[in-house]
């Protein structure tokens, strides 16, 4: 028999092994292709030629990336998770799973009956090219960051599912002074998390476990974290010496059924095979020629403000600093706005120590001529920064910018920063900043990522966006996030694009997010006249001009464009007309020192990781607390209608006016039951059932039902059900009560009243997917609670089958549990109406909280309620409002009840002038895709703001502060204008 | 030309003087079923045009128009009508859209308002968009459905059923390249030769085409082994739209399978037959019920001579509804009826019953009802028939072909590594039965 010759073409990387006839490896190598795999895989093989030269072999070649080389080369291909198993069958026989990560996959395969097997789905990134990711905007090494992991001391929750969230996560505790090695730790357990999440979709991971791929073969961190979290032995945990070339083996494995060839002629046929450049969907150059791209430069530059030399002015200045998310940016200014220092560099994931060193280069050049009068800082670590080093005033990043922009351009009317982790942009409108749109966290990915990318091609960012100027095919990646672009680019390599051409589509690919994704433009005329573009990624003249050419017009970018933010809380500072600032002087930095130290907080069951900063002399600053309690301060007791409910409903448990003695009867605390628990109590503790509620929902509970959750892309709210019925099995009820329930209770302000697929159907996709429910009854029928007397009749006939209750008392306690709920109802708009005489009581501001009941679950909002009523505002919720306004046609289908409530509670909003919304969407839900278009509408053109919160698993509330500050900005401004 | 005639909502109005001048422009999905009942409609003198555009410029007019969080057909079925008016092919007020308006908890249920409010986003307001339903929603003077149309659309349901099944039986075979689709021309054409001709429009003449187009089909010269065959289930749009999907049954065959597409009268009577549910589960017009069940019956007699037609001429059947129904206990309510709802799972239970274990689930990302109906139930449909092999597969703006493609090519592999077992362990059975 011959030599078999598998090569695996991955992503990023190229296997060559060699097997003989017994299987045994003759020769292996694992190396980095940077996009040229088949020259890569030739030369490899070349580098063997002397061992093989004559020789009859078979080979196949597997790997996401290899099936175009492959068809190319005329060599036989394999899928490679099928190779994969070829190869685990053979050399680890009895096992039961394989886990394996690669470039840019993440698989599963389950063993034992028939083959199994999971691949990440089109939304799922956790793997080596996000470890890549992640260890760039730690500025170290993939190395490093595993020896720094294996130092952690702690693990920060960090969102599982994709790249980009666990990013938006990452940088607040980086900029808030998290330690590396807890960070770098918490990386690895997202990425565990991520594929036990995702890929095990109701399948249990145990037995004997292998685990494969490059990063694990690599990471000691990473494999540690996977033992722990799957709590495996030495025995079940499985690390094979060759398991970064697993696939290339079982590809040489199955090229035993293939037809065998010269080594030679095969060698020579991939050396000169063209890889089959396909149809690469291209899109006009940036520029046709230098000469319009000079002409475009001279446009630009022209936009600059005075330069005044530091070492010789003398008089006074205003420091402006923004501390954004992966760059801190610095500015000193004169009276004038002319520009004495700048300063622009990554932050290194530490900017209070950027900041210090800066301070005093500054005081350097200051000597005694230039005395600096204020100092205002903005930005992500704005309040770290301020604390560290006592600045005079911080101010929410969207005022920053518009200060900056309104200086070069006064009748600026459209704003739109990109910086490295988020997109800004918003309208000016009389003066006052008004629609503000943040990128939502799925698009967040911005400047970092084309820097991510360069860094994988091999360049430098200045070097890679250039090569995309003058581009004359530029690629078409579409516009979504950035972990889908990074297969569109596979597949442009593939299809043989060039560097240039990828560089400028990436260009593009940005700025369509942005207007497409984040503004959601459909022309020009709907930004503005008088566009102002700011930000470091503007900075890149691909960028620049992409964004130019897919609006129609000139904008302006001012020659400080990245600054802008520090710009604008240099004149932020200036305006403050201080005498003295009290930004620590020359002398104060000589002994400033700072230390973080990550802590839990215990006070209440949010248990938010916090960040205890320490600096000299025993100042202490505390960040990641979401109220003012660790702070040492009682928390904010204004009222907060999220939070009465809240407490209203989970004390609906016990046996309410009833004995008990039918059994114990479970109802998971979660989704509709929001709304119909006060039904559902009354009802069974009427008929002597004791109501067992499902514990509050926490981390901790979502993990435990996070192996049964079978579609990973389905909203937060409904995963955290999992953990909610397994939890009531454990509790030993005697049944769970969860009905299915097409359509919700009809209050007569919608076309329809259904509840959305989602809620209306979880309970059978809980049926069907989480074995534990075996060990129960568990009750799941449908049911209708808006036609009184038909359910009556029917939940009789139920209740008759299931627990040999008379009809009779069912009727009895449908009737009672239906008054319940009326007045449930009512003490809801009863307490609202009181929360707002409250707060006209006091001149305060009130924010309408519109989302779904669910939305008040402290584990699904993670205590925005709580940041809002401590910035101030009294808090009301969607229910406590829509009965105020009656039916209206929409130019939507109005056909969900709880969306129909958004719409009215929005309608009625427009009528109160001391009322704001803030619209909470969960991340995944498909019916807020309609209803946000929808109420943004309403409210804009009844003359409100419209904001829009986006929550998920993600528990750092850094972006809802912005955006909620953000509001209160431009209510104060409306207020000034009045 | 033709005046804009508002109804009191503020609804532009497809008007009669509007039949006589207008293009009506409608989205692909089905391109036998729509193609043929579009030669239906045009018969009643409207100027009817299929669009069946398949470029990128689609996805880009979609991703400016809609909300890009809204479900993937949605942005295709805007994107390719915005697409064809901008194009220059058209005079942009001679045009009207016609899109099908379902009804139901799903958000698809808002495509008709979607595309009002992208055409008001593109300056296009003065376009007035007509919607295709049964439900008796939102009426135009110049567009109205008689029972004599209806009845020839339901006719044109059932033959497009017929035609696609048999025809994909027989394409994965065909000696000479091509004969099948030319089949499926000549086919349609004789039978709305028969419709001109007013014939062909009772049940007995619907037999007699049944039998017909079972014949033409046979009659094409087939070669080679029977192919591994590859159900293909999910969302509506993206299961049966080549656009939607990638072409995703020409990727199928070109890997050597052969693709097991279910009809589209399963769905019909899938969405009359909630309406009955309805009045079971919540109370109603029993009135209702027995008119739907009426319709109901109707065409599922039709159903049962089409499956009578194919098993005659020596074709693989697909089930009727009532075998739906039994299959799916166990597995979903029949309330669950959002989107393709129970539906769905029983038709990957068919298929898995009828020797078609290979499955290709599609569904847009993020598709709500497909949460519990298609991933939900893949892991249920696993333990209970352990040979099952689902894969599902998400479609959007930014999935890419080669990823779509690597999973199916995993799911292709895995099927024919079980076809090779069950050959291997066949021949063991067999001895083991003479040992007995």
């Amino acid at each position: 028999m011959s030599l078999r010759i598998g090569i695996d073409i991955g992503s990023t990387t190229v296997k060559v092994v060699v097997l003989d006839e017994k299987n045994k490896l003759l020769f292996r190598s694992y190396e980095r292709h940077y996009s040229k795999a088949r020259e890569r895989a030739a030369e490899t093989l070349r580098s063997i030629e002397e061992k093989l030269r004559g020789q009859q072999v078979r080979i196949a070649i597997t790997g996401s990336a290899g099936l175009g080389v492959a068809k190319a080369a005329d060599i036989d291909f394999v899928q490679e998770v099928y190779a994969t198993a070829a190869a685990v069958n053979t050399y680890i026989p009895d096992t039961d799973a394989v886990i394996e990560l690669g470039g840019e996959d993440a698989k599963i395969i389950f063993f034992g009956g028939a083959l199994e097997e999971r691949m990440n789905g089109s939304c799922a990134g956790g793997t080596g090219a996000f470890i890549d990711q992640m260890a760039t905007l730690m500025n170290v090494t993939v190395n490093e960051l595993d020896e720094l992991s294996l130092k952690h001391e702690k693990i920060y929750p960090i969102a599982s599912r994709c790249g980009v969230f666990a990013k938006s996560d990452i940088q607040p505790i980086l900029n808030q002074g998290g330690r590396k090695e807890d960070v770098a730790a918490s990386i690895f357990q997202a990425v565990v998390d991520q594929t036990v999440a995702g890929l095990t979709q109701g399948r249990e991971l145990k037995g004997k476990i292998v685990f494969l791929g490059g990063p694990l073969h690599f990471l000691q961190g990473l494999r540690q974290r996977f033992v722990e979290t799957l709590k495996l032995d030495e025995a079940h945990a499985i690390f094979p010496e060759d398991g970064d070339c697993f696939a290339g083996i079982g590809a040489a494995l199955c090229a035993t059924d293939f037809a065998e060839c010269s080594f030679d002629e095969m060698l020579d046929r991939l050396e000169k095979s063209v890889d089959n450049v396909g149809l690469v969907d291209t899109m006009p150059p940036l520029f046709q020629d230098q000469a319009e791209y000079d002409a475009f430069l001279a446009r630009h530059n022209a936009m600059h403000p005075p330069e005044v030399d530091i070492n010789t002015y003398s008089g006074d200045a205003w420091l402006g600093i923004d501390a954004g998310s992966t760059t801190t940016k610095m500015v000193l200014i004169t009276a004038d706005g002319g520009l004495l220092y700048t300063y622009y560099h990554s932050n290194l994931g530490n900017p209070v120590a950027i900041v210090l060193d800066q301070l005093k280069e500054l005081y350097n050049l200051c000597g005694d001529r230039i005395v600096i009068k204020g100092a205002a800082v903005t930005g992500y670590g704005e309040d770290l920064i301020k604390n560290a080093f006592s600045c005079d005033a911080g101010l929410v990043e969207t005022v920053a910018h518009y200060n900056a922009a309104r200086h070069f351009t006064p009748d600026v009317d459209f704003i739109i920063d990109i910086g490295g982790q988020d997109m800004k942009c918003f309208k000016i409108r009389n003066g006052a900043v008004d629609s503000i749109m943040l990128n939502e966290a799925c698009s967040s990915g911005c400047g970092s990522f084309i820097e991510t990318f360069a860094k994988a091609l091999g360049y430098n960012i200045a070097d890679f966006s250039k090569l995309g100027l003058l581009a004359q095919h530029p690629v078409n990646l579409g516009s979504r996030c950035t972990v889908f672009m990074n297969s569109s680019v596979k597949q442009a390599q593939k299809d043989g694009a060039s560097v240039e051409d990828i560089s400028a589509g990436l260009s593009i690919s940005i700025v369509k997010n942005a207007v497409y994704k984040v503004i959601r433009a459909a022309n020009a005329d709907d930004l503005g006249k008088h566009i102002v573009v700011q930000g470091g990624t503007f900075h890149n003249d691909a960028v620049l001009r992409a964004f130019e050419l897919e609006l129609g017009r000139n904008v302006t970018r001012p020659t400080i464009a990245g600054i802008m933010g520090a710009f604008g809380a240099a004149l932020a500072a200036r305006d403050l007309h201080l005498d003295k600032s009290s930004i620590l002087t020359a002398e104060d930095l000589k002994t400033f020192s700072h230390t973080a130290k990550p802590v839990t907080c215990n006070l209440c069951t949010n248990h938010c990781s916090l960040t205890v900063n320490t600096f000299d002399g025993g100042r202490r600053f505390i960040s990641g607390n979401r109220c003012s309690r660790p702070l040492g301060k009682e928390r904010t007791e204004n009222p907060d209608l999220m939070h009465y409910k809240y407490k209203r409903l989970r004390a609906l448990h016990g046996k309410g006016a009833g004995n008990g003695v039918r059994g114990r009867m479970g109802i998971p605390f979660g989704l509709n039951m929001y709304e119909n628990l006060p039904f559902w109590f009354e009802f069974f503790t009427r008929l002597n059932f004791e109501v067992v509620l499902s514990p509050e929902s926490s981390r901790k509970l979502y993990l435990k039902g996070q192996h049964t959750i079978p579609s990973d892309t389905v909203c937060y709210p409904a995963k955290l059900l999992h953990g909610h019925v397994e939890a009531l099995v454990e509790e030993g009820v005697d049944a769970i009560w969860y009905p299915c329930m097409s359509y919700n209770n009809d209050e007569g302000i919608g076309d329809n009243h259904y509840n959305c697929p989602v809620v209306a159907y979880y309970p059978e996709l809980l049926a069907a997917n989480v074995p534990m429910l075996k060990q129960t009854r568990f009750l799941n029928p449908y049911v209708g609670l808006w036609r009184h007397k038909d359910f009556t009749k029917r939940i009789a006939v139920i209740m008759e089958q299931e627990f040999n209750i008379p009809k009779r008392e069912t009727e009895a306690a449908a009737k009672a549990a239906y008054t319940a709920y009326d007045t449930y109802l009512h003490d809801v708009r009863e307490t609202g109406k009181r929360y707002i005489e409250y707060a006209r009581a006091r001149d305060m501001p009130i924010i309408v909280a519109c989302g779904r009941p669910y939305h008040i679950d402290p584990e699904i909002n993670h205590g925005i309620n709580d940041l809002i009523t401590s910035f101030g505002f009294v808090l009301v919720t969607e229910d406590a409002l829509s009965y105020l306004e009656g039916y209206a046609p929409r130019k939507v289908l109005n056909q969900w009840t709880f969306q129909s409530r958004m719409y009215n509670a929005a309608r009625y909003v427009c009528t109160q002038p001391d009322m704001q919304v803030v619209q909470l969407v969960s991340f995944g839900c498909g019916t807020d895709a309609i209803t946000t278009d929808e109420m943004r509408d309403i409210l804009e053109s009844g003359g409100k703001l419209y904001t829009q919160l986006k929550i998920d698993d993600i528990s750092n509330l850094g972006a809802v502060t912005i955006r909620v500050r953000s509001l209160m900005a431009a209510m104060d401004a409306r207020k000034h204008q009045d | 030309m033709a005046e804009l005639i508002y109804d009191k909502t503020g609804r532009l109005l497809f008007t009669k003087e509007m039949k006589e001048e207008y293009t009506i422009l409608f989205p692909t999905m089905l391109p036998v079923h729509f193609g043929l009942i579009a030669r239906i409609i045009e018969r009643e003198g409207y100027k009817l045009e299929m669009l069946t555009t398949n470029h990128r410029n689609i996805v880009d007019e979609g991703l400016k128009y809609v909300h890009n969080d809204t479900c993937y057909p949605a942005l295709l079925v805007i994107g390719q009508l915005i697409d064809a008016v901008k194009s220059g092919k058209y005079d942009p007020h001679k045009v009207a859209l016609l899109i099908t308006q379902t009804g139901g908890g799903c958000r698809a249920s808002n495509y008709i308002h979607l595309l009002r409010k992208a055409l008001v986003k593109a300056g296009l307001e003065y376009i007035p968009v007509i919607s295709l339903n049964l439900s008796g929603l939102e009426h135009n003077p110049g567009f109205k459905l008689n029972l004599d149309i209806i009845r020839k659309a339901i006719f044109g349901l059932m033959y497009g059923d017929i035609i696609v099944q048999s025809a994909n039986q027989v394409r994965p075979y065909e000696v000479e390249e091509g004969k099948t689709e030319r089949t499926i021309e000549e086919v349609e054409n004789h039978l709305l030769e028969e419709m001109e001709k007013g014939k062909g429009l009772s049940f007995k003449s619907m037999v007699e085409n049944f039998d017909h187009i079972v014949a033409a089909f046979k009659a094409i010269p087939v070669q080679g082994e029977p192919k591994v065959r590859v159900g293909v289930v999910g969302e509506i749009y993206i299961k049966y739209s080549p656009l939607g999907n990638n072409n995703l049954e020409q990727f199928l065959l070109s890997e050597g399978a052969e693709p097991v597409v279910p009809g589209l009268t399963d769905f019909i009577i899938f969405k009359i037959y909630n309406r009955e549910v309805d009045v079971d589960i919540y109370g109603g017009k029993l009135a209702k019920k027995a008119a739907c069940a009426a319709l109901r019956h109707y065409i599922e007699k039709c159903q049962r001579a089409m499956i009578d037609a194919m098993k005659r001429g020596g074709f693989r059947a697909p089930g009727t509804f009532q075998d739906l129904r039994r299959l799916i206990k166990g597995y979903l309510g029949e309330g669950n009826k959002m989107g393709e709802g129970w539906l769905l799972t029983a038709e990957m239970l068919e298929l898995i019953h009828s020797g078609t274990p290979n499955i290709v689930c599609t569904q847009p990302f993020g598709c709500l009802p497909n949460h519990i109906v298609g991933k939900g139930m893949i892991r249920k449909l696993k333990d209970d028939y352990p040979n099952s092999n689902i894969v599902a597969i998400d479609y959007d703006p930014g999935a890419t072909k080669i990823n779509q493609e690597n999973r199916i090519k995993l799911m292709l592999a895995n099927a024919r590594a079980l076809a090779r077992q069950a050959a291997q362990q066949e021949p063991e059975t067999a001895g083991e039965e003479v040992h007995v």
